[in-house]
């Protein structure tokens, strides 16, 4: 990427454990989760009475009351409340685009000091009325007239009272974010068993993390809990074997997509601490790692050109190219496991000469990536995936991958609902 | 913290009126400590001729005290300051002790009577060991015989020590002030001239760098709060699990949380490490930290016997290695160098049913800061503990009622301590004005009858 004024530095990051929703969580809302990482945050770095240059972050799931949720978290924490907050949202790629243009912002000088992440609850999801009694409700409040309010209220009928909650179904296709996976796996032959050795080691893999006090400092407790409660250590292929198809069962035979190897919903918050490297400097803090660029991409799944969840192959193409790297100079992979095929998907694509020459337009494939490098410390399947916070929980756990290890670098592939994805490369110090 | 409406109930005019016609114990309301404060609410009464006694009430005077050799037989006595150091046989204690007595009438509520005698240890003498053995044993009695939240304690000091150094003027302020609220019947040590008195006596630990362990509720809290009232910076450590209590200290003290087992191999380099990241320095190290696994020992399992050890003394032991290895936790220029402080317990002293695992830890880091004094004077540091008895915490509040009402009318004071009593003793032991006390396990207990 062409050369910045200055870097973007990741000092550190704080997430509360994931929870499976309507659990521990159940009764937290968005902000009492996101003002609790940014407390663990703010208590980790010193950072009381700090005026920062941005708080950013969001939700997906977000209710209407929470139009301000960062700023009202930002506030609810020891932060100076000059310090600005806004929302930001990109499906599951919200906390990470907000890290990312934060980082923007301190490489073009705009700020000194932020704090990027996000959260998402299933359990305080917002649920509002139907459409039909929604239009009634508005045609009360614009009456002038008891006579008018009244005539507007008659036309309530029982089945208006039904409750909508959200649901995690595309718009545009009616089909779940799972029925659209279990589709682009079939196309790319993505087997069951690859999927649940994925799932396998995403559990190993954050249970030897915890296990080693990796989390120390990148996680604080909430309500109790003190890790993920989705690991499950002693997961194996066998037992996951046993589980039936959940996603793709028009396949037959060919459903792959299990409740193991598909991230299950779940509730959490994290954030992550940037600055220049003045502004660490002048606070005595740790600089991990370098946020170097990143990159959105989107692709038209709507008429089943390519695969919803597949937009950060096409990402990962410019930003290599932009930034003139291949796969072989990065040390760390972490990519977000929406589902086990997600990955597996994109590493094949990345794999295919075909895809990439005819798709990518690239002179040859951008090469497979060594599972040695891959989400070495668990991901989504084991943590979970409280769809804003994802970002936050990644970045901070390749910053602290990376740091001691001065140009060595990481690389961030995060797929999103709407055909989005966002990719982006970080560099230990 | 757990409530004790007792303690209120003797405190309103009816309740005094009905528990004194009972003969029921009678907790006073204790004068604690706060900055704006008086040092003391009314006259010093300075007593015992001696050299030592001009020296002690320009000190007094320094500090805008009302000094005293005399006082009127109406007048109000804040305190009685008795010097013995030139008592070299028991008849010769008399005259300073029957004025003594000749005062107690008078005293206020909260009020201090200070001994000052040299070290019994320090002659070989026979008479002159008697007469300062005498004076310990009258100045624990009279601890005993106080009212109205009163207190009674000693000043040892060193054999040679000029009574002008500035860690007897700390330690007399301490005694003085609310911060001793909850001490009584106790002895400070001082046995070296260094230290320094502080320029402001509100912010004794202005730039100073304190790491308190188990910070994240009870006790370790309200340490971590007292040493930031006092200017400490506070690096506020707690296990992972306690992480989001944690933070609050953390956030409240305006200081930074790290989350980290103390029986970690490597935790005293990780606390150096944050030390050295965050602020450049460290000073102070309080070894708060602690669990309780009771059992008898006829019952008892190598799990709660070994975790006790593990997290109240073999921690300490690794991490004190950690810092004395340390550039960092040493202060080559200057005489007043790094602190450590450890939590004991009145368990280690005079032990306890069920507590065998507790107690040896306890008594454990009681052995630990005698013999580690040596090593920490190199740097001119100190290293002391603090012996808590029965403290109002959430821990103590879970005891069954009746235990509980026992347990804190167990001292001279008829009540339970705060968690902040623990920690201005601490704060005290931290301070620059203290850095001739070494070696020493301080208890804050009330004069509790057990182990006394």
């Amino acid at each position: 990427m062409a050369e910045t004024p200055r870097d973007a530095v990741i000092i550190g990051g704080n997430r509360i454990p994931f929870a499976r929703a309507h659990g521990a969580y159940a009764k937290s809302s968005n902000q009492d989760m996101l003002t609790s990482a940014l407390n663990g945050l703010v208590a980790r770095y010193g950072l009381q009475g700090e005026q920062l240059g941005a708080v950013a972050g969001g939700a997906v799931l977000k209710h209407s009351k929470n139009f301000n949720l960062v700023r009202e978290s930002a506030l609810g924490t020891p932060l100076d409340p000059k310090t600005p907050a806004y929302d930001v949202q990109m499906a599951c790629a919200t906390g990470t685009e907000a890290i990312g243009s934060l980082a923007n912002k301190i490489k073009l000088g705009q700020i000194d000091s932020a704090i990027g992440g996000g959260v998402d609850s299933i359990s305080d999801a917002p649920i509002v009325v139907s459409d039909q009694l929604r239009g009634i409700l508005m045609e009360a409040t614009r009456a002038k007239t008891a006579g008018q309010r009244l005539k507007a209220l008659a036309k309530i009928r029982p089945a208006h009272l039904a409750p909508q909650a959200p649901g995690t179904g595309e718009p545009r296709t009616g089909l779940s974010m799972g029925e659209h996976m279990a589709v682009t796996a079939n196309k790319w032959g993505i087997t069951r068993e690859e999927q649940d050795e994925l799932a396998v080691a995403s559990h190993r893999n954050l249970a030897a993390a915890y296990e080693s006090g990796f989390f120390n400092d990148l996680i604080s407790p909430f309500k109790g809990l003190s890790a993920d409660n989705n690991m499950r250590a002693d997961s194996s292929v066998d037992k996951l074997a046993k589980l039936s198809p959940v996603f793709g069962k028009d396949l037959g035979e060919s459903a792959t997509m299990t409740a193991a190897n598909s991230t299950p919903l779940t509730d959490g918050a994290s954030a992550v601490l940037l600055g220049s490297e003045e502004w660490a400097d002048a606070h005595d803090l740790p600089k991990l790692a370098n946020f170097v660029d990143y990159e959105q991409g989107a692709v038209d799944f709507v008429d089943g050109a390519e695969g919803l969840l597949m937009a950060p192959t096409y990402a990962a193409a410019r930003m290599l190219k932009r930034n003139n790297l291949t796969f072989e100079d990065f040390e760390y992979f972490e990519i977000h496991e929406a589902f086990a095929s997600t990955v597996l998907a994109q590493m094949k694509a990345w794999e295919s000469e075909d895809f990439c020459r005819d798709v990518l337009g690239l002179d040859k494939p951008l090469g497979s990536i060594d599972r040695s490098k891959l989400n070495v410390n668990g991901s989504s399947l084991a943590a979970g995936h409280p769809f804003a916070a994802t970002g936050g929980r990644i970045v901070a756990t390749l910053a602290k991958l990376l740091y001691g290890k001065p140009g060595k670098r990481g690389f961030i592939s995060v797929c999103a609902a709407g055909g989005q994805g966002i990719t982006a490369i970080i560099e230990g110090r | 913290m757990a409530q004790d409406s007792y303690t209120e109930f003797v405190n309103t005019g009816v309740g005094k009126k009905i528990t004194k016609a009972l003969g029921l114990p009678q907790p006073a309301k204790l004068r604690r400590y706060t900055p704006d404060a008086p040092l003391i609410p009314g006259p010093v009464v300075l007593l015992g001729a001696s050299e030592a006694s001009d020296i002690l009430a320009r000190r007094l005077l320094g500090w805008g005290l009302d000094v005293r050799r005399h006082i009127g037989p109406k007048e109000k006595v804040a305190a009685v300051v008795a010097l013995f150091d030139t008592a070299a046989t028991p008849a010769q204690l008399s005259e300073t002790v029957l004025a003594v007595g000749g005062l107690l009438k008078q005293l206020k509520a909260s009020a201090r009577v200070i001994t000052v005698f040299r070290d019994p240890a320090h002659t070989e003498d026979p008479a002159v060991r008697a007469a300062r053995k005498g004076v310990e044993g009258l100045t624990r009695s009279l601890a005993h015989e106080m009212r109205a939240g009163s207190t009674a304690n000693g000043i040892v000091l060193h054999e040679e020590l000029d009574i002008a150094s500035p860690s007897v003027a700390g330690a007399l302020r301490f005694l003085l002030s609310g911060r001793s609220a909850f001490v009584s019947g106790q002895f400070i040590t001082v046995d070296s001239v260094n230290g320094a008195l502080p320029e402001d006596w509100a912010a004794p630990l202005a730039g100073q760098v304190a790491v308190v362990t188990g910070a994240a509720r009870g006790i370790g809290a309200a340490i971590a709060r007292t040493l930031h009232r006092d200017g400490a910076r506070v690096i506020a450590v707690d296990i992972p699990a306690a992480g989001e209590q944690l933070a609050a200290v953390a956030n409240e003290v305006a200081g930074t949380a790290l989350q980290l087992d103390i029986t970690d191999d490597d935790a005293g380099e990780q606390i150096l490490s944050h030390a050295d990241q965050y602020y450049g320095r460290l000073d102070i190290v309080v070894h708060n930290a602690g669990i309780t696994r009771d059992k008898l020992l006829a019952n008892m399992d190598s799990a709660r016997w070994d975790s006790v050890i593990a997290v109240n003394i073999e921690s300490q032991l690794r991490m004190n290695r950690a810092l004395l290895k340390s550039d960092l936790f040493n202060r080559p220029e200057g005489t007043v160098g790094p602190r450590i402080v450890s939590l004991a317990s009145t368990s280690g002293i005079a032990g306890n049913r069920g507590q065998s695992n507790y107690a040896a830890s306890k008594a454990g880091v009681i052995g630990m800061v005698s013999a580690s004094s040596a090593q920490l004077q190199a740097r001119h540091g100190t290293i002391n503990a603090v012996a808590p008895g029965f403290i109002e915490t959430e821990m103590t509040a879970k005891m069954p009622f009746a235990t509980r009402e026992v347990a804190r009318r167990l001292n001279s004071l008829n009540q339970g301590g705060r968690p902040e009593d623990v920690a201005e003793t601490i704060a005290y032991l931290a301070s620059p004005a203290a850095a001739g006390t070494s070696g020493l396990t301080l208890r804050v207990c009330g004069q509790n009858l057990v182990g006394a």
